[in-house]
């Protein structure tokens, strides 16, 4: 190392150092996150998209034109889409980076030494990741609908139920990812997708209303603790209402009973491992 | 003089359960060494410390390993709760005002943690748009760090294509983008050239004379005899000696900080 022969101050001293409001600070870590998630856009949009559209292509697409599905199948699954992509959006963008964060790089040191409250910083990555949702949703929506083709029963004449479950949809979701990956260490990476993903996506009601499990009564009851369940109905009241669907009451308020949960578990268990 | 740093009845134990957990493995300021493995006893990691670091003082901080010195450091900087006792950095409260202490403090740490996903210029960019400073102003200060810091050149590369000596040396700027009054380093020599090890004490005695307050650990009795003020040493968690080098280094018989060190801590500083 050779220092310069710039005589500069290498670095003064602020005094006295004036408070930051914390909204300041939230609004660069998350300015830090969207510069991070601009670069990565291209990567961001193939693992959006990869997913859903293969399963558009074979269940919303390839199978109704081979007759293998009743007609109607494809208002259930269109919906049911949409929520798993917007669920795996939010996931991804939060709960990779904690346990990585945490469990090996300590990448987050710096963002825990701001001058703001550790818990903001764990409320910051759930907005993050509620932006990333929405953005998930935003593309897979039209070319979901662009694949499968007209939809007997799709509507946007509901915009504000809309709104409102995507938005809880996405926080119900980075809350939950943010608490998972606060909760594991980045040798159960792999647990974590056999054991909790993917039971989540099979038993989330996105390929199937929950109105069908009617014949298996007590798998209609046990899905119930899986948020997927109510982002896939509640998409299907706001997008395809004539199919069978949760009353848009129970849903917005298990959306809204999960967020907190989540969000409240996750800020603690943040806090200890932000806290030594 | 004016305390920067005072300490009293400073104890930190690691309950049982920490070490099965997903959170003990990789903590930057609960080393392995302080925590215990699966179901372990709790481990004290610091006993009873009473420490005054005065303004514009150098203070050395050496222990062997686990004697605790990371731990303390990691309580100063807010990012390890203590279990009983006080702590006062900058005049803030490190548990109740810990906002306040973050915001008056650099902290360099052993390994270092550049945020990957960024380059080094965005790295000292970001860190101080969370200490508010104006992009503007901190473009000014980024480019002269990098410059003093001979990584001008290396501004918008890719953390992971710096050296490890050149990440270390990224970690200082971070440090002192938002113009800290106290900075503290944990062990900021290690897996340094000797080379890379001389310029490193020259900007820290740069930073030193500017009269910020400086603590740093370390592991290497020449570099706490070269740049402290006065040294503690440390060991399982209890203060065993607290005096300038000069005054522990008359205290053997051979006039050496690493007699001094072996003979009070009864390990040497590589254990």
């Amino acid at each position: 190392m050779s220092v310069s022969a710039v005589q500069a101050p290498i670095a003064t001293i602020a005094n006295p150092h004036p408070p930051v409001p914390a909204s300041r600070v939230f609004v660069a870590l998350l300015s830090r996150d969207f510069r991070v998630a601009r670069r990565e856009l291209p990567f961001f949009l193939i693992r959006t998209i990869m997913q859903p559209l293969l399963f558009v292509i074979v269940f919303g697409y390839l199978l109704p034109k081979m007759g293998f599905t009743q007609p109607g199948y494809q208002a259930a699954l269109l919906p049911g889409i949409l929520a798993l992509s917007l669920l795996l959006a939010s996931m991804q963008s939060v709960t990779l980076p904690m346990v990585t964060d945490f469990g090996w790089t300590n990448e987050i040191e710096d963002r825990l030494l701001a001058p703001i409250r550790v818990e903001l910083v764990a409320i910051e990555k759930i907005v993050n990741a509620m932006v990333q949702g929405i953005i998930a949703a935003a593309v897979v929506l039209p070319l979901a609908r662009l694949v499968m083709g007209p939809v007997a029963g799709f509507t946007f004449s509901h915009v504000p139920e809309l709104v409102l479950i995507v938005v809880l949809a996405a926080a119900a979701a980075s809350a939950f990812g943010l608490l998972v990956g606060v909760l594991i260490s980045p040798q159960q990476i792999g647990f974590m997708f056999s054991l909790i993903i993917t039971p989540m996506i099979f038993f989330g009601c996105a390929y199937y209303p929950w109105r069908g499990l009617d014949v298996i009564p007590w798998l209609k009851y046990a899905v119930l603790v899986n948020p997927l369940v109510y982002i896939s109905e509640g998409l299907r009241a706001a997008l395809t209402p004539s199919m069978p669907h949760m009353p848009f009451t129970a849903i917005v308020a298990a959306l809204s009973f999960l967020t907190i949960a989540f969000t409240w578990a996750a800020l603690v268990r943040f806090r200890m491992r932000a806290l030594g | 003089m004016t305390p920067a740093i005072v300490t009293e009845r400073l104890r930190k134990v690691y309950p049982a359960t920490a070490g099965s957990g997903p959170g003990a493995e990789s903590s930057t300021w609960a080393p392995a060494g302080n925590v215990p493995p699966r179901g372990a006893a709790e481990t004290v990691a610091l006993e009873s410390l009473d420490l005054i670091v005065n303004e514009g003082e150098f203070f050395g901080l050496i222990g062997p390993n686990g004697a605790g010195k990371t731990t303390t450091i990691g309580v100063l900087t807010t990012r390890v709760l203590p279990t009983n006792g006080s702590a006062h950095v900058a005049g803030a409260d490190v548990v109740r005002q810990s906002v306040t202490v973050r915001q008056r403090i650099g902290v360099v740490p052993q390994r270092p943690n550049p945020d990957r996903s960024l380059n080094a210029w965005e790295n000292l960019i970001f860190h101080a748009a969370y200490f508010g400073v104006p992009r503007s102003e901190a473009g000014r200060r980024a480019t002269v760090l990098l410059e003093r810091l001979g990584i001008a050149d290396k501004a918008r590369m890719k953390v992971d294509q710096l050296s490890g000596g050149q990440q270390q040396r990224l970690m200082i700027a971070r440090a002192l983008i938002h113009e800290p009054t106290i900075l503290f380093l944990d062990e900021p020599t290690v897996g340094l050239d000797p080379n890379a090890r001389n310029s490193l004490w020259e900007i820290l005695r740069e930073l030193h004379r500017q009269g910020r307050t400086i603590v740093m650990t370390t592991h290497y009795m020449p570099e706490a005899d070269e740049l402290c003020d006065r040294i503690a040493l440390i060991d399982r968690g209890k203060l065993l000696a607290l005096d300038t080098p000069e005054n522990l280094k008359r205290q053997t018989p051979d006039g050496s900080l690493e007699t001094f060190f072996i003979s009070r801590s009864g390990r040497r500083s590589d254990a």
